[in-house]
């Protein structure tokens, strides 16, 4: 876990005063208090790193603005997620990413603009203070690329042994834009579906950091926020995008299996086409694993009408999230409620939703 | 990857096929032995590509080669007793996770408190038993003899370092009695096997020339990629038109007639052949192995002496006739219904390999002309 | 009991009385138990089994099958020795990558 290595001593120096917080190189019970500890956690900790005004009047609730330039149609996407990923810290990320990155994604492929998260965590007594510092610097970090921002939150602290070191829950609201109308039920009979780009990186990231499992790779997470490659997606075709979801746990079948459920349309795909990275295939094989069951942290998935299928490829090639873009089948209306997929020999065979997480095998 | 992706050619599997459709004048029933073999067959949709005509034919037979699918309901209720003991770390490899017992699994006991940790190889946890001198490491060392090397070697490395908290929970079964067996069983209707390929690449296929000259059927070493499936598949037809029943190596590249020597020596000092039941099917004798004296330390059922297990299989799973080749998964009452693999009656429900859940999971229930036709209205993009 | 995959030896250096290699399969590496495969050496291919070499992988069989299977129901076309063989025999639908980072099927 190289991101570890440099996490000695937290790197104050663009924070206002984080002096007191020396004085504990651990989270105790204290911090979840809400007394000074609490606060002292809040005053130099969070608050330096998310700056905002919404958050630095600390007030038991954030108060926020949707109208104005944001423009939007007065509806809004509202979204939650808790993160309890093990490592904290893994090849391309952390917990803290993840933990923006996941709410973002989720309000973006509702067609919104992520505008506002909250950020809550569950901490362990015991809890290194530098790594808390490193993952709220990621956070925020992931917020400003985002062009979100963190404006309420909530500490508490659980006894040592009843807790996995940090859990996260971030909730996120967003403006839903004008003429947009997606959803997982919305998928037609004919319409392309695409992928931004290669699948199975965030869960074989993991995979080699996993203690009993572990293997030299340069395999990174995929963590990204997606809401800018969708805002350019949205803008070129807007009317034409039927469904958008993407594909986190279970991964890109779990997605095509849900949407072929909800929209009772049968969904075909081409796996020669499927983009998968070289060392991800290979690490799968290994492990006996197959790659559309792996967890993504920043792909998506898009069905759009068939005469917007080349304009969306093309503009999420344009986009540096989806440089590796690919048309990867279409929506049918034979097997409703099925996904089916044409193998490399030419037959095709279904792929079954996954029941439970996917275990490496040795028959 | 080198060595696998050239194995897994569409074209030439094609051709292969075809090459298999022109020999093939009458019916024949091939049994692949290999639950890995069975995996890649159902997944790469190999089975459609085989001739299925009136006149004539090639019908695969999945074989009782899933260690995970024969482990006895009794072992694996033991295996679920020692698991939630506390003070044990209790490794296995993912297989077995979800293996239904009389009343859990292991990913339940894991659930409940259990130390239960999946590990990549049997080294892994005798490292595991180096580092934590304070608790009892147990390997649950399932497979066939492909597997068997590796376990082996794990309880011979532990012996060398004197490791007192290792131990071994055994069951190991062998291929050419389960072969015998099945060709022995009335009502039999295998005429060939595609033998297991890695379980060759140990042991050789030095045992199997009596076999075939016994029962005059022919046996064809086989590999586990479209291609060297096919290949085998071809063979095979090749020998049952022909009426020859040859040992035959389809996967030279990685299987001698000899197998492995060094691990075959290991193999004879760590182990000795014992009678073994096969969930599902019976007690076959001779068909397993067990530690050998000089090892028995490190057995795990004498180190826990598990008591008072009663096992209690499902009355509607017929998980034993699949594994025969008696029936095939969609024959059984219970397929897709009580049973499926979110609840499994049974382990070849459960297991990745097992023919019930490759079944499932690859698409089976839909008839065989909707699964060949999907996709075919779409343009091609 | 199947799942063996080929990978290339890349390192080699004595553990705790064993003899173990590092393995390159396809850009992973992974340690593996060379004891069972003495006459593997630095740059062979092997097939590996939880962690454990069991064969060595003739890579002049792996040319000949090939050789032999491309052949299976072709026009008259002569085939090129070598890796001409082994290169037309590994052809695949394109990369589904644009820049070309993505396994081939």
């Amino acid at each position: 876990m190289p991101e570890i290595d440099k996490l000695a001593t937290p790197d104050f120096s663009n924070w206002s005063c984080p002096l007191p917080l020396a004085d504990y190189p651990t989270i105790v019970m204290g911090h979840g208090g809400g007394g000074k500890l609490g606060n002292e956690l809040v005053e130099h900790l969070f608050l330096p790193a998310f700056r905002n005004p919404a958050l630095e009047n600390l007030g038991d609730a954030a108060v926020l603005s949707l109208t104005g330039k944001d423009g939007g149609s007065g509806r809004i996407a509202m979204s939650t997620d808790s993160f309890v990923v093990q490592p904290l810290f893994f090849p391309g990320g952390s917990i803290g990413e993840l933990a923006v990155n996941g709410t973002v994604n989720d309000l973006a492929v509702s067609g919104a603009i992520p505008k506002y998260l909250s950020a809550s965590f569950i901490l362990e007594e015991g809890f290194p203070l530098a790594q808390l510092a490193a993952i709220v610097e990621s956070m925020a970090a992931a917020a400003n690329t985002a062009g979100v921002q963190i404006v309420t939150g909530d500490t508490k602290v659980v006894e040592r042994g009843h807790g996995d070191g940090c859990y996260i829950n971030t909730a996120g609201i967003g403006v839903l834009r004008d003429g947009i109308n997606v959803g997982p039920h919305l998928a037609k009979p004919g319409d392309a579906i695409l992928v931004s780009g290669t699948i199975g990186d965030h869960g074989m990231a993991i995979m080699s950091v996993r203690e009993g499992l572990e293997f030299e790779s340069q395999i990174r997470s995929d963590c990204a926020a997606l809401n800018g490659l969708i805002d350019a997606v949205l803008t070129a075709a807007g009317p034409s995008v039927h469904a958008m979801r993407d594909p986190t746990r279970g991964g890109l079948s779990s997605t095509l299996n849900e949407i072929a459920n909800s929209s009772n349309v049968g969904v075909h795909i081409d796996e020669a086409r499927v983009p998968v990275l070289t060392e991800v295939q290979s690490a799968c094989e290994l492990l006996g694993l197959d790659p559309v069951y792996v967890a993504n942290e920043g792909k998506a998935v898009f069905f759009v009408a068939p005469e917007a299928a080349d304009l969306v490829l093309a503009t999420l090639r344009d986009h540096p999230l989806g440089r590796n873009a690919a048309l990867i089948g279409h929506v049918t209306s034979q097997h409703r409620g099925m996904l089916v997929a044409r193998t490399i020999m030419g037959s095709n065979r279904v792929i079954a939703p996954q029941i439970g997480e996917q275990l490496p095998r040795i028959c | 990857m080198k060595y696998l992706t050239e194995f897994r050619n569409g074209e030439v599997a094609q051709r292969i096929a075809r090459e298999i459709h022109a020999i093939t004048t009458r019916h024949w029933k091939i049994m692949e032995v290999c639950g890995g073999q069975t995996h890649s067959i159902i997944k790469n949709g190999i089975d459609q590509m085989l001739p299925s005509g009136p006149t004539a034919s090639v019908e695969m037979i999945h074989g009782p080669g899933c260690p995970v699918c024969v482990t006895p309901l009794e072992l694996i209720d033991k295996a679920l007793a020692i698991a939630a003991q506390p003070g044990v770390i209790f490794c296995s490899f993912g297989d077995m996770l979800r293996v239904p017992g009389t009343d859990s699994d292991l990913f339940q006991v894991k659930g409940a408190g259990g130390d239960v940790r999946i590990v990549y190889s049997p080294l892994d946890a005798v490292d595991l038993a180096a580092r934590n001198p304070d608790k009892q490491v147990v390997f649950f060392g399932v497979g066939f003899e492909t597997t068997a090397p590796a376990n082996a070697m794990s309880v011979h490395v532990a012996k060398r370092r004197g490791l007192k908290n290792f131990s071994l929970l055994v069951s190991h079964v062998l291929v050419p009695p389960a072969i015998s067996a099945i060709l022995d069983s009335p009502g039999n209707q295998v005429q060939a096997f595609l033998l297991a390929g890695h379980v060759s690449s140990v042991m050789g296929y030095w045992e199997y020339p009596p076999l075939a000259e016994k029962y005059k059927i022919p046996l064809v070493v086989t590999g586990f990629e479209p291609l060297d499936l096919l290949d085998g598949i071809r063979r095979a037809v090749i020998q049952l038109e022909k009426g020859s029943h040859e040992v035959e190596n389809a996967y030279e590249r990685i299987v001698t007639f000899e197998g492995n020597q060094h691990a075959q020596k290991l193999l004879a000092e760590v182990f000795e052949v014992t009678d073994r039941a096969w969930r599902g099917i019976g007690v076959i004798p001779n068909s397993g192995w067990r530690l050998a004296p000089a090892y028995q330390e490190f057995d795990a059922e004498a180190r826990f002496q598990i008591q008072g297990i009663h096992t209690v299989e499902s009355a509607l799973c017929r998980a034993g006739d699949v594994l025969r080749g008696a029936i095939k998964p969609a024959e059984c009452a219970a397929f897709g219904k009580q049973c499926t693999p979110r609840h499994p009656l049974g382990a070849t429900m459960v297991s990745s390999e097992g023919a019930c859940a490759a079944y499932f999971n690859y698409g089976r229930f839909l008839s065989v002309d909707e699964l060949a036709t999907a996709g075919s209205a779409l343009s091609n993009a | 009991m199947c799942l063996a995959i080929p990978g290339k030896v890349v390192g080699i250096a004595q553990e705790n009385g064993l003899r173990m290699g590092r393995v390159d399969f396809g850009g992973i590496i992974k340690r593996v138990c060379l004891d069972y495969v003495p006459e593997v050496e630095i740059g062979d291919y092997t097939i590996v089994h939880v962690g454990f070499a069991l064969s060595k992988i003739d890579e002049d069989e792996a040319l000949k099958t090939l050789e032999m299977l491309s052949q299976m129901g072709a026009l008259d076309e002569e085939l090129a020795e070598g890796d001409e063989a082994f290169a037309r025999a590994a052809v695949a639908p394109q990369s589904a990558c644009p820049d070309g980072s993505c396994a081939p099927k």
